[in-house]
């Protein structure tokens, strides 16, 4: 079986959008940093990671997704989430993940939001 | 709660119904697990918020199995049962359990987010989750193996 999530982005000017599909685990994880971390490279100044398709994140996901975090901190970039279930959310905030990365419930608040100027 | 002692018994007296699953310590075999626990959830009418809290809980008690337990057998053993006071439905109860080496359950360090982005230790966080998501837990370990007993109220 192939549950492994499966990671689209496109951006928009300087801003990273991804979306996500199915299971966030340790791979699930490793294939957003991937793609995250390309697009800090290419000068994505904000991420935004939209886990509508999502409904599981286990801890080793979030451990990955804390990492991605730090690299974006590090860059001076913003990362942010939306369309998070209860769950995910909640869990997010147990593992800390809420108090360095914004929360929003939809993609347009996410992205109106790192998208103003600061 | 957690405790490190002799191998639990099973209840001998008729009790709620249960479905039983083994599943082999490989990626991704938590999921297949958590199916069983979404098929009854639904039945059992259990809100989908908290049915995704009780399939979270199990797979982290799975791949705290797959990473930790070093079990000969190369397998998780979980049992559901539905049960409540006057028939099923009240409540999802799920047994985990491996056959590998146990750990002091006493001596699992709590993890916060503070030692989490400050001192960079990221892992570790798979039991208290179980804890927060569920409403009762109960751990076991020795040298028999561990088990997990967790229950979600309807």
């Amino acid at each position: 079986m192939n549950e492994t999530c499966r990671v689209s982005v496109e951006r928009r000017g300087d801003i990273a959008i991804f979306w996500t599909d199915g299971y966030i685990n340790n791979q699930g994880g490793e294939e957003i940093a991937r793609e995250a971390y390309a697009e800090l490279d290419r000068g994505a100044r904000a991420l935004v990671m939209n886990l509508e398709k999502t409904r599981i994140v286990n801890s080793i996901g979030i451990s990955i997704l804390i990492e991605v975090l730090e690299k974006v901190m590090e860059r001076k970039a913003v990362l942010a989430f939306c369309g998070l279930t209860p769950t995910i959310d909640k869990t997010f905030r147990i593992m800390g993940l809420a108090q360095y990365a914004a929360i929003y419930p939809t993609e347009g608040e996410a992205i109106q939001a790192v998208g103003a100027p600061a | 709660m957690a405790q490190r002692g002799p191998v639990p018994s099973s209840p001998v007296t008729a009790g709620p119904p249960e479905v039983s699953l083994t599943i082999p310590v490989a990626p991704e075999m938590e999921i297949v697990a958590t199916a069983q626990a979404d098929a009854l959830g639904e039945y059992m009418d259990m809100a989908r918020d908290k049915i995704d809290e009780v399939k979270l809980a199990l797979v982290e008690a799975c791949i705290n199995a797959f990473e930790h337990a070093h079990t000969e057998d190369n397998q998780v053993h979980i049992t559901f049962r539905v049960g409540g006071r006057g028939g099923a439905g009240e409540w999802l109860e799920i047994e985990v359990r491996d056959r590998g080496h146990g750990f002091d359950t006493a001596g699992v360090e709590p993890p916060s987010p503070h030692k989490t982005f400050e001192e960079r230790r990221r892992r570790g966080w798979g039991l208290h989750i179980i804890k927060s998501l569920m409403d009762e837990v109960q751990i076991t370990s020795g040298e028999w193996g561990t088990r997990i007993l967790m229950r979600k109220y309807r």
